[in-house]
């Protein structure tokens, strides 16, 4: 019954796929493929939704690749403000803690001391093994 | 007693003029008077009063602890509040009850100040109108102001009454509108890109952004960890002064804010500027930017020189490739910090069981809206391995670039740099809607998100009257000790 109602629910997810390919447009440069908005909604887990998404990336690619323009030639990259500072450890005391029942308090699904997840190792189904039921 | 500032009232408590209890009651009816803002999400009133009260009983024993001892606050939903939801006008934080503070928020009640509520903004902090949260857009106060409505010469009771309201810019537009409306004396924001400063230029109050590194941001839910900050709104510079002294300083539970000692901030009564060089950087003229900010903009560089300063053009090349390398940094930190939401362990979880990658989507896809679930895809994008270097790296040293250009200005003799925060005065909600959140971001964040990037202190005054203008006043970059000493 679950496994149906989980095939139901990515249909709809990931239905829209098919058919769904960016047309190289005049701002974009055709890179958001099938391909890519498959490998991106797997790697973020978060799904474009719809073609005006995927039109949207294309414009922030669009947008992003103005930085082309700019002579980075023996430039280092700069990952901080604080780059000529050092990071600082704390010392290795246990200060606080103890807040077991506080941290449970906000998770939805909690057994006895244990946040509960459902089975991990399970990839999510590529766009073409969307079959509808084979079972009923 | 509400319009005044945060100094003037905490003279008021400690001369016993009004209480604590009394001014927070005023403020709360104050705040429910203008629900229509929807400033606020959540309104903590029985916390609110209870520290009231214990502020009272500190007064009577003449045991006050210090300015800030009985002040009506409000803090943005993206801070940690103990005890009180905490959203980021997110359907994925819905619900979610931190088990501790902010260090900021905690800074702040340890000085006794009143939390009044947790502020309405854009989700996850994600855009520069205030108009994308779950819980809807933030009114901006001056909607209602007589010169608004004579300007837009609407009848006493026509239809369209409220169909022109502008919005207060963002992120922080409920913060900008609490204490615009002055339903409290000070507010919490927070700046990435200009997400206190933009709101606070269009709704006439003062945002301050602190040097990155100066004021903590454990607590603050993170979305670019290299340039966000907390910010102060307020509406005199003083206070934000007085604010800044008690939020600034090193945090152990922050391993960013830096560790050397500082001195209480003081500000001094400068009332003489001819020692002062100020910079006004030529390639921030655009042809965007409307002609009543240009006007207010050359209005303050000729106060200056009138009463002696030194203003001189300068140059910062790179300033129009900041925005899009700013674009870049922010949705590959923001795809990097928006992966802790998965629904395991807080926040929204739905309901799908089959595993845990089929659970962690349907959540995500139920619990970001559209501009967030957007910047976490394209912050993926850039940071593919076939991406990586040319657009996360290139971005990295085009934010080198930038920084340089504002350690130069500032090596060669300018202390102060004069731009304007927005290009344009804050516009009614129907118009802002006609483009999507990231192109409004992109033009809205144009002057200030390079200062983010540098990590440079900057400042939107406020403006009596409706205003548009900004000063965004520097210090070297990234020194704090000389940020402390002017």
């Amino acid at each position: 019954m679950w496994a149906r109602a989980v095939l139901l629910g990515h249909r709809s997810w990931m239905g829209w796929h098919r058919g769904f390919t960016s047309k190289t447009d005049p701002q974009g440069s055709g890179r958001v493929t099938a391909e890519v908005i498959e490998h991106l909604e797997r790697l973020a887990l978060v799904d474009f939704g719809s073609q005006e998404a995927v039109a949207r990336l294309e414009k922030a690619i669009a947008f992003a690749d103005r930085l082309r323009a700019v002579d980075t030639e023996g430039v280092e990259p700069m990952e901080s403000v604080l780059e000529d500072r050092c990071l600082y450890l704390r010392s290795d005391n246990v200060v606080e803690g103890n807040c077991v029942e506080e941290l449970l308090q906000n998770a939805h699904r909690v057994v006895e001391e244990y946040f509960v997840a459902p089975p991990g190792n399970i990839s999510l189904p590529k766009q073409d093994e969307q079959q509808p039921f084979s079972h009923n | 007693m509400l319009g005044r500032t945060l100094q003037e009232v905490s003279a008021a408590l400690k001369q016993g003029q009004i209480t604590p209890v009394e001014l927070c009651q005023k403020c709360l009816s104050l705040i429910k008077k203008t629900k229509f803002l929807n400033a606020y999400i959540t309104i903590s009133e029985e916390v609110a009063l209870k520290q009231a009260e214990e502020s009272e009983k500190r007064y009577k024993k003449g045991h006050s602890l210090g300015a800030l001892d009985g002040i009506p606050v409000a803090v943005k939903d993206n801070f940690s509040t103990s005890g009180i939801e905490t959203t980021c006008a997110s359907n994925m934080l819905k619900g979610y009850v931190p088990p501790y503070n902010a260090t900021v928020v905690q800074r702040l009640l340890d000085q006794g100040a009143v939390l009044m509520g947790k502020t309405n903004l854009d989700e996850f902090a994600m855009g520069s109108g205030s108009t994308d949260g779950v819980f809807g857009p933030v009114k901006n106060p001056w909607s209602y102001s007589k010169q608004y409505r004579e300007k837009r010469k609407q009848k006493p009771h026509g239809e369209n009454e409220d169909s022109n309201w502008l919005i207060t810019g963002g992120s922080s537009g409920g913060s900008a509108a609490a204490v615009s409306a002055f339903t409290c004396f000070a507010a919490l924001g927070s700046d990435t890109g200009g997400s206190t400063r933009n709101p606070a230029a269009h709704c006439g109050i003062v945002g301050f952004k602190p040097s990155y590194g100066l004021v903590s941001r454990h607590g603050l839910i993170p979305l670019v960890n290299s340039m966000d900050v907390p910010g102060i709104l307020t509406r005199c510079v003083d206070d934000a002064a007085t604010v800044l002294g008690v939020l600034a300083g090193h945090d152990p539970k922050d391993s960013t804010t830096i560790q050397d000692p500082g001195k209480p901030f003081m500000l001094s009564s400068l009332t003489d500027v001819s020692k002062l060089c100020i910079g006004i950087p030529k390639e921030y003229l655009v042809p965007e930017l409307s002609s009543e900010v240009r006007s207010f903009w050359s209005k303050a560089a000729n106060l200056f020189e009138s009463e002696g300063a030194k203003v001189i053009e300068v140059s910062l090349p790179h300033t129009s490739y900041s925005i899009v390398c700013y674009h870049v940094l922010c949705t590959s930190e923001v795809a990097s910090n928006m992966a802790r939401f998965d629904g395991l362990e807080y926040g929204h979880r739905c309901d799908i069981d089959v595993s845990t990658e089929a659970m962690y989507a349907a959540t995500r896809r139920e619990g970001f809206n559209d501009v967030v679930r957007g910047r976490i895809l394209a912050g993926n994008f850039f940071l593919l391995k076939e991406n990586y270097a040319n657009y996360f790296i290139k971005a990295q040293k085009v934010r080198r670039l930038i920084a340089n250009d504002f350690v130069n200005v500032f090596n060669s003799g300018v202390d102060v740099l004069l731009t304007p925060t927005t290009l344009s005065e804050a516009v009614p909600y129907l118009e802002f809607i006609k483009e999507d959140n990231r192109t409004r971001s992109a033009q809205d964040d144009i002057f200030t998100q390079a200062v983010n990037m540098a990590g440079l202190p900057a400042r939107q005054p406020e403006q009596p009257g409706r205003q548009v203008v900004e000063h965004v006043v520097e210090t070297v970059p990234g020194d704090v000790k000389n940020a402390q000493k002017q």
